[in-house]
């Protein structure tokens, strides 16, 4: 796909986002605009899956999952507009009985979503069982998740880390939003995550560090994650982005995490986001 | 008596077997161990299948998440290690990634209560079933022996959802036919009896048996129900004993907080209220000792299931 197509999809699910939060007052708009490119990309050109039958199993797709699941708008967004579920549906997020919980989750049967999430730290462990099954019959997709850096603070994905390198889960392309930023602050402050890559490669994991924001890069970093696969190892992509990407005032503090824009900074918001697609 | 002794064995080693059997006849059928594959009795499953065994060594939070997404793709995941680890230690995993996201899921846990024995409280966990039966989507099933266990382990496989499957470590007698059908939420029906019911499950329902005799010379007719699955409940069975003999004994290897008896106290109470006695552990964590040393200092033996039914019956009137 052309960088100016994704960078369309990309607005239109920032525009979805600030549009889904400030709807019911609550929500996590700082992360989900950070994960907006990189999310378009996996959705819009890397992964290969069947958005138009939804099956569970997903047997011969590529799978995502979201460890992260407060960031449940972005994923949602692009989920629909990926064609996994109608639009519209978008504007019945956190709102009572609908599919769009305001964590994933399955018993609403929402297609695209496998795993609910929100108690932070399980994906990874999912995903590497889902990424052995793979392997054990034969099925050549590859099994992707998305985890906050903060998240990384929980000790399961060191229990998962090094359970994928030992049993050389090499069908598992693991990326962290590396924004820096978590409820309390920054994450240096809250509890240093210390040398990141060193840590990973400790863990015998395969890294590699992505502008989570230049469509150019995340093409060239999710390539080359493909080529490691099959190679022996799991693949982490440490992601720089930026907590609030798009829209100025939400960005370079921790602020935003879970704090919804009022009608008025909802306006200034949308001003800043071309509706490439259409709203909801 | 009707009950005959068709030997002796620790219901683990029902797992065990029913797992290998699992093995040859079920290709869907993967395992998961936390570095107790001896203990769990899942080496036969191993040696056959290794290819379907995954070794999780001591990380059993992730091995609850491992297994929830084994089931995305059609697998159908049997984890192993004790009941402590498999619950306690592991809720939140088995609440989000199992029970919230209904995958298929069988959560086998070793060593449950006190006859895990000699290692003493920290492993001796009490309140698994509590914590199992509050969750949403779960099954909860206890079976009684050896043949039981193995009968059980097998027949979930054939149950699409999340299991706990609780058993333990004592040498106990093995009363249930080889050729038993197990039916989850159907309760057995041991004895016919008049004047009290006895409802209990796993190491309990072969104290009960005991019980009946002692009973029965103080001139009580005991009716005994093993409820191996404590979850869906068999409510017909419980009403239709209790409308008939008036007061009920529950008796379980479990805390009295949250266990089989509380489960029985809500259909009584709202459907049919009568006396009820609790055979149980009361709000207490467990120490060293041989399982059954411990069985009779908590208050879990024979004769507190004699003493109980006793009570339930004056307390008729």
């Amino acid at each position: 796909m052309e960088n100016s197509a994704l960078e369309k999809v990309a607005s239109q699910v920032r525009r979805d986002i600030v549009r889904m939060v400030s709807a019911v007052n609550s929500g996590h708009p700082g992360g989900s605009l950070g994960c907006a490119d990189f999310l378009s990309f996996l959705y819009f050109e890397q992964m290969n899956f069947n958005a138009e039958s939804f099956d569970m199993d997903g047997i011969g797709e590529d799978l995502f999952f979201l460890s992260n699941g407060h960031i449940s708008p972005v994923w949602y967004s692009v989920l629909a507009r990926a064609g996994y579920f109608p639009v519209a549906e978008l504007g019945t997020f956190r709102k009572l009985s609908s599919r769009l919980q305001g964590h994933p989750s399955t018993d609403k049967k929402l297609p695209g979503i496998r795993m609910a999430s929100g108690s932070l730290g399980q994906g990874l462990s999912v995903a590497a069982g889902a990424a052995q099954v793979k392997k054990l019959t034969g099925d050549k997709g590859i099994v992707y998740t998305l985890h906050g850096d903060g998240e990384l603070q929980e000790g399961q994905i060191w229990e998962a880390a090094m359970y994928a390198a030992a049993n050389k889960v090499d069908n598992l392309i693991a990326t962290i939003d590396y924004n820096g930023r978590q409820i309390d602050g920054d994450v240096e402050d809250v509890m240093s995550l210390g040398n990141l890559a060193q840590k990973w490669l400790a863990f015998g994991w395969e890294v590699l560090e992505m502008d989570g924001h230049q469509f150019e890069d995340i093409r060239a970093k999710m390539t080359a994650a493909k080529a490691l696969c099959g190679k022996g190892k799991p693949v982490v992509i440490i992601m720089k982005t930026e907590m609030g990407q798009g829209v100025d005032y939400m960005m370079g503090s921790h602020k935003w995490h879970g704090v919804a824009p009022n009608a008025e900074q909802l306006t200034v918001a949308l001003a800043q986001l071309e509706e490439s697609l259409g709203d909801y | 008596m009707e009950f005959e002794i068709l030997g002796n064995k620790d219901t683990r080693s029902g797992f065990g077997e029913g797992l290998a059997e699992l093995g040859l006849t079920n290709p869907d059928v993967v395992a998961l161990c936390a570095d107790l594959t001896g203990s769990l009795k899942m080496d036969a499953f191993q040696k056959e299948n290794p290819d379907r065994f995954f070794q999780a060594g001591i990380a059993e939070a992730n091995m609850i998440g491992l297994a929830a997404g084994m089931t995305i793709g059609g697998k159908i995941p049997y984890t192993g290690t004790f009941a402590n680890f498999s619950t306690g230690r592991v809720y939140d995993q088995i609440r989000q990634s199992v029970a919230y996201s209904q995958k298929n899921v069988k959560i086998c846990a070793s060593h449950a209560g006190l006859t895990l024995g000699e290692d003493g409280a920290t492993h001796q966990i009490l309140e698994d079933i509590g914590m199992m039966r509050m969750l949403p989507n779960m099954t909860v099933i206890v079976p009684a022996d050896f043949n039981q266990t193995k009968q059980a382990t097998i027949a979930i496989a054939e149950h699409n959802g999340p299991v706990y499957l609780r058993f333990g470590r004592p040498v106990m007698p093995i009363f249930v036919k080889p050729d038993a059908k197990f039916v989850i939420g159907k309760a057995d029906v041991l004895a016919e009896g008049t004047d009290v019911t006895i409802i209990a499950c796993g190491h309990l329902v072969w104290k009960s048996i005991e019980a009946l005799a002692i009973l029965k010379e103080k001139g009580i007719s005991a009716e005994l129900i093993n409820m191996h699955t404590i979850k869906p409940l068999d409510v017909q069975a419980i009403l239709k004993s209790a409308g008939k003999t008036g007061c009920v004994v529950t008796a379980e290897e479990h805390m009295m907080n949250g266990g089989l008896g509380e489960a029985v106290s809500q259909v009584l109470s709202r459907e049919l209220p009568c006396p009820q006695e609790y055979v149980a552990v009361n709000d207490s964590f467990g120490e060293s000792g041989t399982p059954m040393e411990l069985m009779t200092k908590y208050g879990i033996d024979t004769q507190d299931v004699v003493n109980a039914a006793m009570k339930a019956f004056a307390r008729k009137g």
